[in-house]
């Protein structure tokens, strides 16, 4: 395989994990735009989304699309449970508390799914047969297109739901200003638990179509979660589109480190962008300073 | 140092130089107690960043781990003396610490949060894929035991090797607590803005705590490399790192009592649940959420409430 057509096999399989730490990048921005909390779980949902869709296909022997719509609903509803049961009880919480409060939830969803599916690694077929397709010297495989086509949907309606439906707007309406949003009668409790459920389904989504490519196992979520925040981070948190087009961009750039540089330190490179965006310019690339001062936290 | 501290440091050291006794020299119990003594030190650097400077770190077992390997290495490899490379990984901690966490420790909460996840992260991978320092993921052998005039230390000895740091260290930092800086750290977390105001140069303050929890966690490692001899990453990645945090939110990060609690506890609690390991995890999780719940102050402040509560009724329908 000649060089370039290695660095196009890299861009598209970095396009591919990329669609992943944007969904999950968009995770974040939800629950964060609604609530100021960066929900340390959200990795899990990730996990669990692929978990359950091999747990339904593979075992209760679901069709491939039921198996889907099942695996967001668990999700969903798990999400849901977890800010009804850890979120809405606290009153009044320290910052810390509501970082910590999170990173119980993840530590206990991975619990459960360690009680449940074990240590060991699982494998869904892709969604569809059908031959590796080249294209300009990289063979793709036909997932590498659902990953991206479902992606593009998600991203695609949770934009039509946030500009074209009255719950949206509204939602907007609280991350802008939660006080002025309950003053013209927002029930903003409900959309805190609206941002969990709705990230907790973006999450889901995006495990039931990875786990094809990487396979899923119990623990994979909080380096999900890391790599999802250094986009959501890197494109300016509570940005939208920024989140989307900086997850793309770290997967990209993990792709082609991993197969030009070093593949060992593939990890670390997010968590370096990571660090270096907090650093240097935190309200990240698409962010504005001044916007950021005024922020909560 | 306050004399009701003084008082409990006191009886808990009659108790640590009982314990051989106690337990007929076991040498499974006793490595129990070096374990909770190593936890202890790191779990009090954390307390004084977080209960009293109001910081969050999720990357301490990096500090745990430099501190590990460079005596590790230094005395395996280079055959350096202990004492020698225990201070290099002092410094090499304190180093880290300075230049991570001077720009870290401005950004807020969550920030700082996700920031030390990232940087605990990055020292994991360095750890294991600096595979000819570090033995890579199979990990590090034969690290030499610690001497004193010919005499091995083990056992007993090392059991009051641990513990004099862990009394020294503690009676500092209940001094830190009790001293001028220990004051404007509570003043920071009570509102940065307002410690500004009053003087108190937050950022520089931030720094200082953050640098000393490293040390602390440095001082811990190199006590753990040469107590089991033998180290590999993942005693010092994410779950090592979110384990010295529970242990003081479960404790209670309010008072160093509080933390040394927490530790306590959960460094006893694998123990139990033996032959239950595969709930280990959503057990550890089960209890902080619990405890974030209905004692978020941590344990000792919430019995300490439910005692005053009873007493309290008691009183009243006598």
């Amino acid at each position: 395989m000649s060089l370039t057509s290695q660095i196009i096999q890299f861009f598209f399989t970095g396009l591919n994990v990329g669609s992943i730490y944007a969904l999950v990048a968009l995770g974040f921005t939800m629950i964060y735009n609604a609530t100021a909390i960066i929900n340390l779980a959200q990795g899990e949902f990730v996990m669990l989304g692929g978990l359950i869709m091999v747990f339904s296909t593979a075992v209760l022997q679901i069709p491939m699309f039921l198996g889907f719509f099942l695996t967001v609903m668990v999700v969903t509803t798990l999400g849901a449970l977890f800010e009804r049961l850890a979120i809405h009880p606290l009153k009044n919480a320290s910052l810390i508390t509501l970082i910590i409060i999170t990173l119980a939830g993840s530590i206990l969803f991975r619990g459960i799914a360690m009680l449940l599916w074990g240590r060991d690694p699982y494998g869904l077929p892709p969604f569809s047969g059908g031959k590796p397709i080249p294209i300009w010297g990289a063979t793709l495989q036909p997932q590498f297109f659902w990953v991206l086509g479902i992606t593009g949907l998600v991203l695609l309606g949770i934009w039509f739901f946030f500009n074209r439906t009255l719950a949206g707007k509204a939602m907007t309406a609280c991350s802008f200003n939660a006080v002025a949003a309950r003053l013209v009668g927002i029930n903003v409790k409900k959309m805190v638990l609206l941002s969990f459920s709705l990230s907790a389904s973006v999450g889901a989504i995006a495990g039931a179509i990875i786990t094809p490519i990487t396979l899923m196992e119990y623990d994979r979520g909080p380096l999900l979660a890391l790599k999802g925040f250094a986009a959501a981070v890197l494109g300016g948190l509570g940005s939208g589109a920024g989140a989307i087009v900086a997850g793309f961009l770290i997967g990209i750039l993990e792709s082609l480190g991993a197969g030009l540089v070093s593949s060992g330190y593939k990890d670390a490179l997010a968590l370096f962008v990571l660090l270096i965006v907090l650093w240097i310019k935190p309200s990240g690339l698409f962010g504005s300073a001044e916007e950021s001062e005024l922020k909560k936290f | 140092m306050k004399r009701k501290d003084l008082y409990t440091l006191l009886l808990i050291a009659f108790l640590i130089v009982l314990y051989p006794w106690i337990v007929e020299g076991n040498e499974y119990f006793i490595s129990i107690l070096v374990f909770l003594g190593i936890n202890s030190i790191v779990t009090m650097g954390l307390c004084l960043l977080m209960g009293y400077a109001g910081q969050i770190s999720l990357g301490h077992a990096a500090f745990f781990g430099i501190g590990a390997y460079f005596s590790g290495i230094l005395t395996s490899q280079y055959s350096y003396h202990p004492v020698v490379a225990f201070f290099v990984g002092i410094f090499f901690s304190a180093l880290v610490a300075f230049f991570v966490g001077k720009p870290t420790l401005r950004l807020k909460g969550h920030y700082m949060a996700v920031a030390t996840l990232g940087f605990g992260e990055i020292f994991f991978i360095v750890f294991n894929e600096l595979d000819f320092l570090t033995g890579g993921p199979s990990g590090l052998s034969g690290i030499p035991t610690l001497t004193f005039l010919g005499q091995v230390i083990e056992g007993t000895a090392y059991l009051y090797l641990v513990w004099g740091f862990v009394f020294l260290l503690l009676v500092f930092s209940l001094n830190v607590i009790n001293s001028r800086v220990g004051r404007a750290l509570r003043a920071v977390h009570g509102g940065e803005l307002a410690a500004n105001a009053m003087g108190v140069d937050a950022a520089r303050y931030k720094v200082q705590v953050f640098v000393l929890s490293a040390v602390y966690a440095s001082i811990a490692g190199s006590l753990y490399a040469h107590f089991i001899t033998f180290i590999s990453p993942s005693s010092f990645g994410l779950m090592p790192s979110i384990m010295f945090l529970m242990m003081v939110v479960i404790g209670g990060a309010g008072t160093i009592w509080g933390a040394l609690l927490g530790t306590a506890v959960l460094t006893s609690l694998p123990e139990y649940l033996r032959g239950l390991e595969d709930f280990e995890v959503l057990a550890y999780g089960g209890i902080l959420m619990a405890v974030l719940l209905f004692m978020p102050q941590g344990v000792l402040e919430g019995m300490r409430k439910l005692l005053k509560r009873i007493t309290k009724t008691t009183r009243r329908s006598l």
